[in-house]
Protein backbone atom coordinates (compact mmCIF):
# COMPACT_ATOMS: atom_id res chain seq x y z
CA UNK A 1 0.00 0.00 0.00
CA UNK A 2 2.40 2.36 0.93
CA UNK A 3 4.22 1.53 -2.34
CA UNK A 4 1.31 2.55 -4.21
CA UNK A 5 0.78 5.99 -2.63
CA UNK A 6 4.58 7.21 -3.84
CA UNK A 7 3.58 9.94 -6.45
CA UNK A 8 6.57 8.33 -8.44
CA UNK A 9 4.12 5.69 -9.26
CA UNK A 10 1.77 8.10 -11.58
CA UNK A 11 4.46 11.06 -12.24
CA UNK A 12 7.23 9.21 -13.80
CA UNK A 13 4.63 7.20 -16.20
CA UNK A 14 3.13 10.97 -16.77
CA UNK A 15 6.46 12.29 -17.75
CA UNK A 16 6.68 9.26 -20.46
CA UNK A 17 3.24 10.17 -21.40
CA UNK A 18 4.04 13.88 -22.08
CA UNK A 19 7.28 13.09 -24.41
CA UNK A 20 6.00 10.53 -26.37
CA UNK A 21 2.37 11.37 -26.61
CA UNK A 22 1.67 14.63 -26.66
CA UNK A 23 0.65 14.48 -30.23
CA UNK A 24 -2.47 12.66 -28.62
CA UNK A 25 -3.43 15.78 -27.08
CA UNK A 26 -4.07 17.53 -30.43
CA UNK A 27 -8.19 17.53 -30.08
CA UNK A 28 -7.91 18.73 -25.87
CA UNK A 29 -5.47 21.65 -27.77
CA UNK A 30 -7.85 22.51 -30.73
CA UNK A 31 -10.73 22.91 -28.98
CA UNK A 32 -8.97 25.33 -26.28
CA UNK A 33 -6.47 27.26 -28.89
CA UNK A 34 -8.93 27.33 -31.91
CA UNK A 35 -6.61 29.54 -33.21
CA UNK A 36 -2.89 28.24 -33.39
CA UNK A 37 -1.90 26.10 -35.76
CA UNK A 38 -0.88 23.23 -35.55
CA UNK A 39 -2.60 23.33 -32.18
CA UNK A 40 0.68 21.11 -30.72
CA UNK A 41 4.25 22.21 -31.25
CA UNK A 42 5.86 20.35 -33.83
CA UNK A 43 8.89 22.25 -34.45
CA UNK A 44 10.83 19.59 -32.55
CA UNK A 45 10.01 16.00 -31.07
CA UNK A 46 9.19 16.77 -27.45
CA UNK A 47 11.37 13.62 -26.35
CA UNK A 48 14.49 15.35 -28.60
CA UNK A 49 13.92 18.34 -26.46
CA UNK A 50 14.09 16.90 -23.31
CA UNK A 51 17.26 14.41 -24.13
CA UNK A 52 19.09 17.94 -24.89
CA UNK A 53 17.52 19.36 -22.03
CA UNK A 54 18.63 16.33 -19.40
CA UNK A 55 21.74 16.49 -21.02
CA UNK A 56 22.88 19.97 -20.25
CA UNK A 57 21.35 19.61 -16.88
CA UNK A 58 23.32 16.27 -16.26
CA UNK A 59 27.13 16.97 -16.83
CA UNK A 60 26.19 20.61 -15.94
CA UNK A 61 25.22 19.24 -12.53
CA UNK A 62 28.02 16.68 -12.24
CA UNK A 63 30.81 19.52 -13.03
CA UNK A 64 29.09 21.40 -10.11
CA UNK A 65 28.72 18.93 -7.83
CA UNK A 66 32.51 17.68 -8.73
CA UNK A 67 34.03 21.39 -7.98
CA UNK A 68 30.87 22.28 -5.25
CA UNK A 69 32.36 18.79 -3.03
CA UNK A 70 36.02 19.40 -4.04
CA UNK A 71 35.94 23.28 -2.88
CA UNK A 72 33.90 22.36 0.58
CA UNK A 73 36.51 19.36 1.34
CA UNK A 74 39.50 21.63 0.74
CA UNK A 75 38.38 24.60 2.47
CA UNK A 76 37.08 22.12 5.75
CA UNK A 77 41.34 20.70 5.73
CA UNK A 78 43.52 21.98 7.99
CA UNK A 79 45.56 23.41 5.37
CA UNK A 80 42.54 25.35 3.36
CA UNK A 81 40.75 26.56 6.37
CA UNK A 82 41.54 30.30 5.60
CA UNK A 83 39.82 29.78 2.32
CA UNK A 84 36.46 28.98 3.69
CA UNK A 85 35.18 32.44 5.24
CA UNK A 86 35.57 33.64 1.59
CA UNK A 87 34.16 30.50 0.07
CA UNK A 88 31.37 30.68 2.47
CA UNK A 89 30.61 34.45 1.53
CA UNK A 90 31.20 33.39 -2.12
CA UNK A 91 28.33 30.62 -1.84
CA UNK A 92 26.13 32.67 -0.04
CA UNK A 93 26.30 36.12 -2.00
CA UNK A 94 26.30 34.43 -5.12
CA UNK A 95 23.09 32.32 -4.68
CA UNK A 96 20.98 35.90 -4.01
CA UNK A 97 21.87 36.47 -7.50
CA UNK A 98 19.32 35.68 -10.09
CA UNK A 99 20.17 32.23 -12.63
CA UNK A 100 18.57 34.46 -15.42
CA UNK A 101 21.46 37.23 -14.59
CA UNK A 102 23.75 34.53 -14.47
CA UNK A 103 23.07 33.22 -18.05
CA UNK A 104 22.74 36.83 -19.17
CA UNK A 105 25.87 37.93 -18.12
CA UNK A 106 27.10 34.67 -19.76
CA UNK A 107 26.37 35.54 -23.31
CA UNK A 108 28.95 37.98 -23.82
CA UNK A 109 31.77 36.39 -22.25
CA UNK A 110 30.94 33.18 -24.19
CA UNK A 111 28.84 33.92 -27.28
CA UNK A 112 25.59 32.45 -28.11
CA UNK A 113 24.86 28.42 -28.28
CA UNK A 114 24.93 25.80 -25.78
CA UNK A 115 28.04 26.81 -24.61
CA UNK A 116 26.93 30.12 -22.59
CA UNK A 117 24.31 28.01 -21.15
CA UNK A 118 26.48 24.92 -19.61
CA UNK A 119 28.54 27.59 -18.09
CA UNK A 120 26.13 29.36 -16.05
CA UNK A 121 24.49 26.60 -15.15
CA UNK A 122 27.53 24.53 -13.80
CA UNK A 123 28.62 28.35 -12.14
CA UNK A 124 25.16 28.43 -10.64
CA UNK A 125 24.65 24.94 -9.88
CA UNK A 126 28.31 25.03 -7.61
CA UNK A 127 27.07 27.81 -4.96
CA UNK A 128 24.07 25.17 -3.21
CA UNK A 129 26.45 22.45 -3.17
CA UNK A 130 29.13 23.90 -1.93
CA UNK A 131 27.31 25.42 0.65
CA UNK A 132 25.82 21.97 2.19
CA UNK A 133 28.94 20.14 1.80
CA UNK A 134 30.79 23.21 4.26
CA UNK A 135 27.49 22.75 6.28
CA UNK A 136 28.20 19.24 6.76
CA UNK A 137 31.37 18.72 6.95
CA UNK A 138 31.10 21.46 9.37
CA UNK A 139 28.39 19.14 11.33
CA UNK A 140 30.24 16.21 12.02
CA UNK A 141 30.72 15.95 15.39
CA UNK A 142 34.11 16.84 16.91
CA UNK A 143 34.04 13.92 19.56
CA UNK A 144 33.39 11.32 16.12
CA UNK A 145 36.25 12.82 14.57
CA UNK A 146 38.55 13.38 16.97
CA UNK A 147 38.07 8.87 17.84
CA UNK A 148 38.54 8.43 14.10
CA UNK A 149 41.87 10.51 14.60
CA UNK A 150 42.86 8.44 17.56
CA UNK A 151 41.65 5.09 16.14
CA UNK A 152 44.25 5.44 13.81
CA UNK A 153 42.42 5.88 10.59
CA UNK A 154 44.26 8.14 8.36
CA UNK A 155 43.04 11.61 7.13
CA UNK A 156 42.13 10.12 4.00
CA UNK A 157 40.07 7.44 5.88
CA UNK A 158 38.36 9.73 8.18
CA UNK A 159 37.14 11.61 5.38
CA UNK A 160 36.17 8.56 3.17
CA UNK A 161 34.82 6.38 5.87
CA UNK A 162 33.51 8.92 8.41
CA UNK A 163 33.27 12.36 7.04
CA UNK A 164 31.66 12.09 3.78
CA UNK A 165 29.31 9.85 4.76
CA UNK A 166 28.07 11.78 7.84
CA UNK A 167 27.75 14.55 5.50
CA UNK A 168 26.26 12.75 2.01
CA UNK A 169 22.55 13.80 3.04
CA UNK A 170 23.26 17.44 3.55
CA UNK A 171 25.52 17.59 0.51
CA UNK A 172 22.44 15.37 -1.22
CA UNK A 173 19.98 17.94 -0.29
CA UNK A 174 22.90 20.61 -2.04
CA UNK A 175 23.00 18.77 -5.29
CA UNK A 176 19.34 18.28 -5.20
CA UNK A 177 18.48 22.40 -4.84
CA UNK A 178 21.14 23.01 -7.91
CA UNK A 179 19.48 20.18 -10.22
CA UNK A 180 16.29 21.56 -9.82
CA UNK A 181 17.28 25.42 -10.12
CA UNK A 182 18.73 23.75 -13.33
CA UNK A 183 16.49 21.89 -14.85
CA UNK A 184 14.23 25.68 -14.92
CA UNK A 185 17.47 27.65 -15.46
CA UNK A 186 18.57 25.30 -18.79
CA UNK A 187 15.20 26.18 -19.91
CA UNK A 188 15.61 29.88 -20.71
CA UNK A 189 18.78 28.76 -22.46
CA UNK A 190 16.72 28.57 -25.13
CA UNK A 191 16.78 32.16 -25.14
CA UNK A 192 20.49 32.06 -25.97
CA UNK A 193 20.76 29.39 -28.75
CA UNK A 194 20.67 26.73 -26.80
CA UNK A 195 18.25 23.56 -27.79
CA UNK A 196 16.11 22.95 -24.53
CA UNK A 197 12.76 22.38 -23.54
CA UNK A 198 11.98 26.01 -23.20
CA UNK A 199 11.98 26.49 -27.13
CA UNK A 200 8.30 25.68 -27.35
CA UNK A 201 8.06 27.99 -24.36
CA UNK A 202 10.25 31.15 -26.00
CA UNK A 203 8.96 30.15 -29.41
CA UNK A 204 5.02 30.35 -27.92
CA UNK A 205 5.95 33.66 -26.24
CA UNK A 206 7.08 35.22 -28.96
CA UNK A 207 5.00 34.59 -31.39
CA UNK A 208 1.66 34.53 -29.44
CA UNK A 209 0.49 31.00 -29.59
CA UNK A 210 -0.16 29.84 -25.78
CA UNK A 211 -0.48 26.54 -26.63
CA UNK A 212 3.10 25.87 -27.17
CA UNK A 213 3.96 27.89 -24.32
CA UNK A 214 1.78 25.50 -22.10
CA UNK A 215 3.07 22.37 -23.89
CA UNK A 216 7.05 23.57 -22.81
CA UNK A 217 5.59 24.25 -19.38
CA UNK A 218 3.90 21.24 -18.47
CA UNK A 219 7.15 18.79 -19.26
CA UNK A 220 9.84 21.15 -18.06
CA UNK A 221 7.55 21.30 -14.93
CA UNK A 222 6.85 17.55 -14.28
CA UNK A 223 10.11 16.57 -15.26
CA UNK A 224 11.68 19.41 -11.95
CA UNK A 225 9.04 17.59 -9.64
CA UNK A 226 9.69 13.92 -10.76
CA UNK A 227 13.47 14.70 -10.38
CA UNK A 228 13.12 16.00 -7.16
CA UNK A 229 11.00 12.79 -6.03
CA UNK A 230 14.06 10.82 -7.22
CA UNK A 231 15.87 12.31 -5.00
CA UNK A 232 13.54 11.88 -2.18
CA UNK A 233 13.85 8.47 -2.16
CA UNK A 234 17.45 8.40 -2.79
CA UNK A 235 17.58 11.03 0.75
CA UNK A 236 15.73 8.46 2.27
CA UNK A 237 18.11 6.04 1.03
CA UNK A 238 20.86 7.50 2.60
CA UNK A 239 19.49 8.18 6.19
CA UNK A 240 18.37 4.65 6.53
CA UNK A 241 20.85 4.57 9.24
CA UNK A 242 19.69 7.32 11.57
CA UNK A 243 15.55 6.65 10.78
CA UNK A 244 15.36 3.18 11.83
CA UNK A 245 14.40 2.59 15.21
CA UNK B 1 55.47 1.04 30.48
CA UNK B 2 55.06 4.52 29.43
CA UNK B 3 57.67 7.22 30.49
CA UNK B 4 56.75 10.56 30.57
CA UNK B 5 60.11 12.71 30.78
CA UNK B 6 60.11 16.46 31.05
CA UNK B 7 56.85 16.92 28.78
CA UNK B 8 55.55 20.28 27.61
CA UNK B 9 52.98 22.18 25.75
CA UNK B 10 52.58 25.70 25.19
CA UNK B 11 50.35 27.57 22.87
CA UNK B 12 51.80 30.87 22.41
CA UNK B 13 52.92 31.97 25.57
CA UNK B 14 50.46 30.15 27.92
CA UNK B 15 52.03 27.15 29.32
CA UNK B 16 49.61 24.44 29.08
CA UNK B 17 51.47 21.73 30.80
CA UNK B 18 55.50 22.34 31.66
CA UNK B 19 57.85 20.01 32.41
CA UNK B 20 56.11 16.79 33.85
CA UNK B 21 57.87 13.64 34.41
CA UNK B 22 56.21 10.33 35.28
CA UNK B 23 56.70 6.75 34.82
CA UNK B 24 54.14 4.33 34.95
CA UNK B 25 54.12 0.78 35.25
CA UNK B 26 53.49 -2.20 33.03
CA UNK B 27 49.92 -3.74 33.69
CA UNK B 28 49.30 -0.24 36.40
CA UNK B 29 45.98 1.86 36.37
CA UNK B 30 47.36 5.50 36.81
CA UNK B 31 44.51 8.23 37.63
CA UNK B 32 45.56 11.88 36.60
CA UNK B 33 43.91 14.11 38.65
CA UNK B 34 43.06 17.87 39.04
CA UNK B 35 41.55 20.79 39.01
CA UNK B 36 39.97 21.90 35.22
CA UNK B 37 42.73 23.62 33.34
CA UNK B 38 45.01 21.85 34.83
CA UNK B 39 46.45 20.00 31.50
CA UNK B 40 45.56 16.32 32.77
CA UNK B 41 43.35 16.12 29.18
CA UNK B 42 46.41 17.78 26.99
CA UNK B 43 48.54 15.42 29.11
CA UNK B 44 46.78 12.22 27.79
CA UNK B 45 46.74 13.63 24.53
CA UNK B 46 50.30 13.63 23.99
CA UNK B 47 50.91 10.15 24.67
CA UNK B 48 48.88 8.90 21.43
CA UNK B 49 49.72 12.66 19.50
CA UNK B 50 46.64 14.09 19.49
CA UNK B 51 48.45 17.19 20.60
CA UNK B 52 52.08 17.40 19.59
CA UNK B 53 53.99 18.26 22.71
CA UNK B 54 56.63 21.38 22.52
CA UNK B 55 58.90 19.67 24.80
CA UNK B 56 60.15 16.47 26.04
CA UNK B 57 59.54 12.54 25.13
CA UNK B 58 57.32 10.41 25.67
CA UNK B 59 58.08 6.64 25.57
CA UNK B 60 56.25 3.26 25.43
CA UNK B 61 58.28 0.53 26.24
CA UNK B 62 61.35 2.16 25.43
CA UNK B 63 60.30 3.21 22.26
CA UNK B 64 59.72 7.25 21.67
CA UNK B 65 56.39 8.29 20.34
CA UNK B 66 57.89 10.70 18.67
CA UNK B 67 59.39 8.49 16.08
CA UNK B 68 56.81 6.04 15.29
CA UNK B 69 54.28 6.78 12.20
CA UNK B 70 51.47 8.34 13.88
CA UNK B 71 48.66 6.20 12.64
CA UNK B 72 50.74 2.71 13.74
CA UNK B 73 51.19 4.21 17.05
CA UNK B 74 47.68 5.00 17.81
CA UNK B 75 46.15 2.03 16.33
CA UNK B 76 48.42 0.19 19.27
CA UNK B 77 46.55 3.07 21.46
CA UNK B 78 43.21 2.43 23.24
CA UNK B 79 41.45 5.63 23.20
CA UNK B 80 38.07 6.31 25.17
CA UNK B 81 36.36 9.63 26.22
CA UNK B 82 33.64 11.00 27.59
CA UNK B 83 31.58 11.96 24.35
CA UNK B 84 32.20 8.40 23.26
CA UNK B 85 32.50 9.84 19.57
CA UNK B 86 31.03 6.22 18.18
CA UNK B 87 30.56 6.52 14.60
CA UNK B 88 26.77 7.05 14.27
CA UNK B 89 26.34 5.77 10.58
CA UNK B 90 28.15 2.40 11.68
CA UNK B 91 26.53 -0.33 13.80
CA UNK B 92 27.93 -1.72 17.15
CA UNK B 93 29.73 -4.54 14.90
CA UNK B 94 31.05 -2.35 12.89
CA UNK B 95 32.53 0.23 15.56
CA UNK B 96 34.21 -2.45 17.68
CA UNK B 97 36.00 -3.88 14.76
CA UNK B 98 37.47 0.01 13.45
CA UNK B 99 40.69 -0.73 14.76
CA UNK B 100 41.20 -4.57 14.27
CA UNK B 101 40.03 -4.16 10.30
CA UNK B 102 42.45 -0.89 9.93
CA UNK B 103 45.17 -3.78 11.26
CA UNK B 104 43.36 -5.88 8.20
CA UNK B 105 42.49 -8.81 10.85
CA UNK B 106 41.31 -12.00 9.09
CA UNK B 107 37.22 -11.18 8.99
CA UNK B 108 37.00 -14.16 11.26
CA UNK B 109 39.34 -13.56 13.96
CA UNK B 110 37.53 -9.60 13.98
CA UNK B 111 34.10 -11.23 14.62
CA UNK B 112 35.44 -13.42 17.42
CA UNK B 113 36.90 -10.39 18.96
CA UNK B 114 33.52 -8.78 18.93
CA UNK B 115 31.88 -11.61 20.24
CA UNK B 116 34.75 -12.00 23.06
CA UNK B 117 34.36 -8.09 23.79
CA UNK B 118 30.73 -7.79 24.03
CA UNK B 119 31.06 -11.12 26.40
CA UNK B 120 33.95 -9.10 28.30
CA UNK B 121 31.51 -5.97 28.94
CA UNK B 122 28.33 -8.10 29.42
CA UNK B 123 26.60 -6.95 26.79
CA UNK B 124 23.61 -8.66 24.77
CA UNK B 125 24.82 -10.25 21.58
CA UNK B 126 21.44 -9.07 20.15
CA UNK B 127 23.18 -5.67 20.25
CA UNK B 128 25.76 -5.91 17.94
CA UNK B 129 23.38 -4.79 14.91
CA UNK B 130 21.92 -1.74 16.43
CA UNK B 131 23.28 2.17 15.50
CA UNK B 132 24.57 4.11 18.40
CA UNK B 133 21.55 5.82 18.59
CA UNK B 134 18.96 3.47 19.70
CA UNK B 135 21.61 2.90 22.76
CA UNK B 136 21.46 4.09 26.60
CA UNK B 137 24.61 6.57 27.61
CA UNK B 138 26.02 3.65 29.73
CA UNK B 139 25.76 0.89 26.77
CA UNK B 140 27.45 3.66 24.33
CA UNK B 141 30.02 4.05 27.13
CA UNK B 142 30.74 0.25 27.19
CA UNK B 143 30.91 0.08 23.25
CA UNK B 144 33.26 2.85 23.60
CA UNK B 145 35.51 0.88 25.91
CA UNK B 146 35.15 -2.50 23.76
CA UNK B 147 36.07 -0.46 20.80
CA UNK B 148 39.28 1.20 22.33
CA UNK B 149 39.92 -2.14 23.63
CA UNK B 150 39.08 -4.39 20.65
CA UNK B 151 42.81 -4.83 18.78
CA UNK B 152 44.02 -5.81 22.41
CA UNK B 153 46.03 -2.38 22.43
CA UNK B 154 49.20 -2.11 24.91
CA UNK B 155 47.94 0.90 26.23
CA UNK B 156 44.11 2.42 27.00
CA UNK B 157 44.04 5.91 27.57
CA UNK B 158 40.28 7.13 29.12
CA UNK B 159 39.49 10.94 29.40
CA UNK B 160 36.46 11.14 31.71
CA UNK B 161 35.11 8.29 30.07
CA UNK B 162 32.27 7.85 32.89
CA UNK B 163 31.77 12.44 33.19
CA UNK B 164 28.37 11.97 31.37
CA UNK B 165 26.83 8.69 33.21
CA UNK B 166 24.23 8.97 35.99
CA UNK B 167 25.56 8.78 39.48
CA UNK B 168 24.38 4.80 39.88
CA UNK B 169 25.70 3.51 36.07
CA UNK B 170 28.48 5.38 36.64
CA UNK B 171 28.98 3.23 39.82
CA UNK B 172 28.81 0.49 37.55
CA UNK B 173 30.86 1.54 35.04
CA UNK B 174 33.36 1.67 37.67
CA UNK B 175 32.91 -1.41 39.10
CA UNK B 176 33.47 -2.80 35.35
CA UNK B 177 36.68 -1.10 33.93
CA UNK B 178 38.19 -2.58 37.54
CA UNK B 179 37.36 -5.89 36.69
CA UNK B 180 38.44 -4.93 33.24
CA UNK B 181 41.43 -3.68 34.40
CA UNK B 182 41.88 -7.06 36.48
CA UNK B 183 41.30 -9.74 33.64
CA UNK B 184 42.78 -8.04 30.89
CA UNK B 185 46.16 -6.13 32.56
CA UNK B 186 46.06 -3.57 30.66
CA UNK B 187 47.84 -0.46 31.44
CA UNK B 188 45.53 2.17 31.59
CA UNK B 189 46.09 6.25 32.27
CA UNK B 190 42.46 7.88 33.40
CA UNK B 191 41.81 11.42 32.95
CA UNK B 192 39.09 12.54 35.95
CA UNK B 193 38.44 15.51 38.41
CA UNK B 194 36.49 13.17 40.85
CA UNK B 195 39.10 12.13 43.10
CA UNK B 196 36.97 9.59 44.50
CA UNK B 197 36.72 8.16 41.27
CA UNK B 198 40.58 8.00 41.08
CA UNK B 199 40.88 6.70 44.80
CA UNK B 200 38.31 3.92 43.85
CA UNK B 201 40.09 2.58 40.73
CA UNK B 202 43.55 3.60 40.59
CA UNK B 203 46.92 2.55 42.04
CA UNK B 204 49.14 5.16 40.90
CA UNK B 205 47.63 9.09 40.79
CA UNK B 206 49.41 12.48 39.26
CA UNK B 207 47.90 14.88 40.36
CA UNK B 208 47.91 18.33 38.40
CA UNK B 209 47.89 21.74 39.09
CA UNK B 210 48.50 24.57 36.39
CA UNK B 211 49.98 22.39 34.20
CA UNK B 212 52.52 21.17 36.72
CA UNK B 213 52.48 17.69 38.25
CA UNK B 214 52.15 18.05 42.03
CA UNK B 215 52.58 14.66 43.24
CA UNK B 216 53.15 11.07 41.65
CA UNK B 217 51.87 7.82 43.87
CA UNK B 218 50.20 5.31 45.24
CA UNK B 219 46.78 6.53 46.64
CA UNK B 220 47.85 6.28 50.16
CA UNK B 221 50.95 8.51 49.70
CA UNK B 222 48.88 11.15 48.65
CA UNK B 223 46.43 10.97 50.88
CA UNK B 224 48.92 10.29 53.98
CA UNK B 225 51.78 12.38 52.73
CA UNK B 226 50.64 15.15 50.78
CA UNK B 227 53.51 17.09 49.32
CA UNK B 228 51.40 20.21 50.34
CA UNK B 229 48.45 22.25 51.44
CA UNK B 230 47.09 22.29 47.72
CA UNK B 231 47.53 18.71 47.42
CA UNK B 232 45.52 17.84 51.11
CA UNK B 233 42.56 20.01 50.19
CA UNK B 234 42.49 18.25 46.71
CA UNK B 235 42.32 15.09 48.41
CA UNK B 236 39.48 15.95 50.62
CA UNK B 237 40.66 18.21 53.76
CA UNK B 238 39.26 17.56 56.66
CA UNK B 239 37.24 14.39 55.17
CA UNK B 240 40.72 13.15 54.13
CA UNK B 241 40.73 10.42 57.06
CA UNK B 242 37.27 9.23 55.66
CA UNK B 243 39.05 8.45 52.14
CA UNK B 244 42.04 6.80 54.27
CA UNK B 245 39.08 4.28 55.75
CA UNK B 246 37.67 3.78 52.28
CA UNK B 247 40.86 2.32 50.75
CA UNK B 248 41.95 -0.21 53.32
CA UNK B 249 40.24 -3.72 53.71
CA UNK B 250 38.81 -4.98 57.37
CA UNK B 251 41.13 -8.17 57.22
CA UNK B 252 44.53 -5.64 57.65
CA UNK B 253 43.03 -4.68 61.09
CA UNK B 254 40.22 -7.77 62.54
CA UNK B 255 41.39 -9.12 65.83
CA UNK B 256 40.79 -13.00 66.64
CA UNK B 257 37.88 -12.15 69.35
CA UNK B 258 34.30 -12.80 69.31
CA UNK B 259 31.65 -11.02 68.93
CA UNK B 260 27.84 -10.92 68.21
CA UNK B 261 25.34 -10.13 64.74
CA UNK B 262 25.57 -10.53 61.42
CA UNK B 263 29.14 -10.88 59.83
CA UNK B 264 30.95 -8.23 57.85
CA UNK B 265 33.24 -9.96 55.38
CA UNK B 266 36.32 -9.27 55.51
CA UNK B 267 37.27 -7.80 51.97
CA UNK B 268 34.71 -4.84 53.61
CA UNK B 269 36.24 -1.26 53.69
CA UNK B 270 37.36 -0.03 56.55
CA UNK B 271 34.87 2.79 55.36
CA UNK B 272 31.93 0.55 55.77
CA UNK B 273 32.83 -0.66 58.70
CA UNK B 274 32.55 2.82 60.20
CA UNK B 275 29.14 3.42 58.79
CA UNK B 276 27.69 -0.45 59.77
CA UNK B 277 29.10 0.45 63.33
CA UNK B 278 26.61 3.44 63.29
CA UNK B 279 23.96 1.94 61.69
CA UNK B 280 23.83 -0.76 64.20
CA UNK B 281 24.86 1.10 67.18
CA UNK B 282 27.63 -1.17 67.80
CA UNK B 283 31.28 -0.46 68.46
CA UNK B 284 32.37 -4.10 67.68
CA UNK B 285 31.06 -6.00 64.21
CA UNK B 286 31.74 -9.80 63.41
CA UNK B 287 33.96 -10.51 60.37
CA UNK B 288 33.33 -13.84 58.98
CA UNK B 289 33.95 -15.96 55.67
CA UNK B 290 31.04 -16.88 53.59
CA UNK B 291 28.61 -19.29 55.21
CA UNK B 292 28.16 -16.55 58.15
CA UNK B 293 30.50 -18.22 60.70
CA UNK B 294 32.72 -15.31 62.41
CA UNK B 295 36.28 -15.89 62.68
CA UNK B 296 36.79 -12.37 64.30
CA UNK B 297 35.98 -8.80 64.73
CA UNK B 298 37.24 -5.39 64.32
CA UNK B 299 36.41 -2.41 67.05
CA UNK B 300 35.78 1.03 66.74
CA UNK B 301 39.28 1.65 68.28
CA UNK B 302 40.77 -1.14 65.76
CA UNK B 303 39.48 1.28 62.84
CA UNK B 304 41.90 4.64 64.05
CA UNK B 305 44.51 1.69 63.43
Amino acid sequence: MRRLRDPLLWLLPLLLFLLLGMPLLRPIFAAAFPATSPPIYAADSFLALFLFHAEYVVLSSLAAALIGVSLGIVATREGGAEFRPILEALATIGQTFPPVAVLALAVPAFGYGPAPTMIALTLYGILPILKNTLAGLGSVPAAVREAGAAMGLTRFQLLRDVELPLAAPTILAGIRISVIINIGTAAIGSTVGAVTLGNPIIGGLVNGKVAYVIQGALVVGVFAIVTDLLFEHLDRRLRRFAARD
Amino acid sequence: MIELDHISKNYGARDSVSDVSFKVEQGAFCAIVGPSGSGKSTTLRMINRLIEPSAGTIRINGEDVAALPLEALRRRIGYAIQSVGLFPHWNVADNIATVPRLLKWPEERVQQRIDELLALLQLDPAIRTKFPHQLSGGQQQRIGVARALAADPEVLLMDEPFGALDPITRETARTELSRIHKSTGKTILFVTHDIDEALGLADKIALLRNGRLVQFGPPIELLTRPADEFVRDFMGGSSLGLKLLALRQVRERMKPEPASGEPIAPETSLAEALSQMVLRRTSRLPVGGTGGSANGSIALSDLVG
